[in-house]
């Protein structure tokens, strides 16, 4: 009895999850060609175009997002595992979790209130600053955990051999991490590059070809967003290309993360 | 130990050269959350002081929201928040519940390893994706098949009488347990799997079943931390977007009827922000923000504490 309820939860659990899956591939193969990714999106009411300037822009954004994040995410997590006490880390951690936990549209909020009202206008380098936001919290914890798995015995060889601590931890502990840091790093980028709620607020989206990061740019989860609630039928399907490539992208960052980790320290 | 010796030494010698620059540069980044954390509360704080002056936390229980008239309350964002949540918390926990006992009661290795690596990837799954999946699949499902049943069966009550519209509390509440089931399984998962084998050995020697086992070890001991990931759930329900704004109907009422359409206050932030023309409708936008990281504070809070005290605190992670 218990072991039919269970099984059957664990169905009911993937069968959303799966249905979500076979209709993204069902909806969104066929409406995928090439001027998805070469051409810029038509006017109102005009059949066809592409998305090309959304392509571009996601990355663009979540490219400054990541420049912003990773750095600045690691070396947090370098001072919680290395340098801060117990105590200081675990107020770090906490402090940590709870950013993590803030509702990304939140995040759009507050950078739209200090970055798009300073600069009079929205634009890309806004959007990648609220994804900097969602993936720094997820950077500093994993790098935080991964180097929890450098043996102390590394540490301690290192700083026997006389050299500083600075780059003792520089040199030998974080590359002896490095491929995990590396696997949380491209997790979190996968997790920023599916936000659409705070580009809504930040990156707001353009029709046309934007290379300038102080400029309002399109970017793929916007364009789902936008296209997926218009009542054009050319439109919905165009939205499904996009989740495809969207997805994608993503699962390619997830499961490359994957490898890099069972690269470097076997099993899964 | 032989370190904590070495460290004292290099410390006596610290106070200048590279040892303190380096360690100045990483321990700013690592309170960097703390200064966004503070930034954050201290500017939405400050951007919704026009709201504030106004309305004062009779804000949350006015039921008008009426951006013509600069009349803004935000008692049907409120409503709706929490309903939807709630909704998504009744349906997805029980499913979440059965499936992380699944995984480690009684699926076997291979399943085991087969399935965890899979609802990790699927959570991966970007909520705008779930949003259109849920305006063009769920939604349509449910009004054409659950609704009429679901009417049949309890139209006696008032919670399933309305005529309603297709965008639904409903469909708000269904597509939330559906994107943080992963997470509270995840985390189940992850406390079932701490409690210590010895004890569930110790039981079935006694001539326990497998759900004597759960009922009466593996409960008990893991209950602080399913509690846990239930509030993490739900303050993850609480934020989400996307995925609500393309379902949940966006109309600014209050309804008992699970039928009829709603909105949430993020749903509202999503949609009104980029189109708020007064001063005022922005800055009451702002203290819905403020409230609503507010509230996701405090669940969130809770929710780790209790995952702290059973798996043990910083070696396990929680994502």
């Amino acid at each position: 009895m218990f072991m039919v309820a269970a099984s059957l939860a664990a169905v009911v659990a993937l069968a959303p999850l799966l249905w979500v899956l076979v209709v993204l591939v069902m909806k969104g193969a066929p409406s995928l060609d090439l001027d998805f990714f070469t051409k810029l999106p038509k006017p109102l009411g005009v059949e066809g175009g592409g998305m090309a300037n959304a392509v571009v822009g996601s990355l663009m954004v979540v490219g400054l997002g990541s420049a912003i994040a990773l750095p600045l995410g690691v070396l947090g997590g370098v001072y919680t595992r290395e340098y801060a006490g117990v105590w200081g880390a675990r107020a770090v951690r906490l402090v940590s979790d709870v950013l993590a936990g803030v509702p990304s549209i939140v995040l759009g909020v507050f950078v739209w209130a200090v970055v798009v009202v300073a600069m009079r206008r929205f634009s890309a380098l806004a959007g990648g600053l609220a994804l900097a936001l969602v993936m720094l919290p997820t950077v500093q914890r994993s790098t935080d955990e991964v180097l929890a798995l450098v043996p102390q015995e590394v540490r301690e060889g290192a700083l026997a051999l006389g050299i500083p601590k600075w780059k003792a931890v520089l040199w030998v502990v974080v590359p002896s991490a490095a491929g995990g840091i590396l696997s949380g790093a491209l997790l979190a980028v996968a997790r920023a590059a599916g936000e659409t709620a705070p580009l809504l607020l930040t990156a707001l989206g353009n029709r046309f070809w934007n290379l300038r990061p102080d400029r309002p740019v399109a970017t793929l989860p916007v364009m789902i967003f936008n296209y997926a609630i218009s009542p054009y039928e050319d439109w919905h399907r165009q939205a499904w290309a996009a989740a495809l490539v969207l997805v994608a992208g993503v699962l390619l960052l997830t499961l490359g993360a994957r490898w890099v980790l069972r690269r470097k320290y076997g099993g899964s | 130990m032989g370190l904590e010796a070495g460290l004292r030494l290099l410390r006596r010698r610290k106070g200048r050269g590279p040892e303190s620059v380096f360690r100045a540069g990483l321990s700013l980044s690592g309170f960097l959350p703390l200064l966004i954390l503070l930034g954050i509360v201290a500017v939405l704080w400050r951007a919704s002081g026009p709201a504030r002056g106004a309305f004062g936390l009779r804000f949350f229980w006015g039921r008008v929201w009426d951006p013509v008239h600069e009349v803004f309350g935000a008692l049907p964002f409120v409503y709706g928040t929490i309903v939807t949540s709630v909704l998504a918390v009744l349906f997805g926990v029980p499913v979440a519940l059965g499936s992380a006992l699944f995984v480690v009661e009684i699926a076997p290795r291979r399943v085991r390893s087969l399935l965890t690596p899979v609802l990790d990837l699927l959570a991966g799954v970007p909520s705008v994706v779930y949003g259109l999946w849920g305006m063009f699949y769920l939604v349509p499902f449910l009004s054409s098949r659950v609704e009429p049943l679901l009417r049949r069966a309890f139209g006696f009550s008032p919670l399933f009488s309305c005529t309603g519209a297709q965008f639904n509390y409903l469909a708000g509440g269904v597509i939330l347990s559906v994107m943080i089931l992963p997470t509270v399984a995840s985390i189940c998962r992850e406390v079932f799997l701490a409690v210590p084998t010895e004890l569930k050995e110790g039981a079935m020697a006694l001539g326990a079943t497998r759900w004597d086992v759960v009922r009466m070890v593996t409960f008990p001991v893991a209950r602080g931390g399913v509690i846990g990931a239930i509030f993490l759930g739900l303050a993850r329900a609480l934020g989400e977007t996307m995925a609500v704004t393309m379902v949940v109907g966006n109309r600014p009422e209050i309804s008992a009827c699970l039928f009829a359409p709603g909105y949430t206050a993020a749903a509202a932030l999503a949609n009104e922000f980029t189109e708020a023309a007064g001063d005022v409708h922005l800055a009451s936008l702002v203290y819905l923000a403020l409230a609503l990281m507010f509230v996701t504070f405090l669940v969130n809070l809770i929710a780790r504490l209790l995952v702290w005290k059973v798996t043990g605190g910083e070696e396990r992670g929680l994502r």
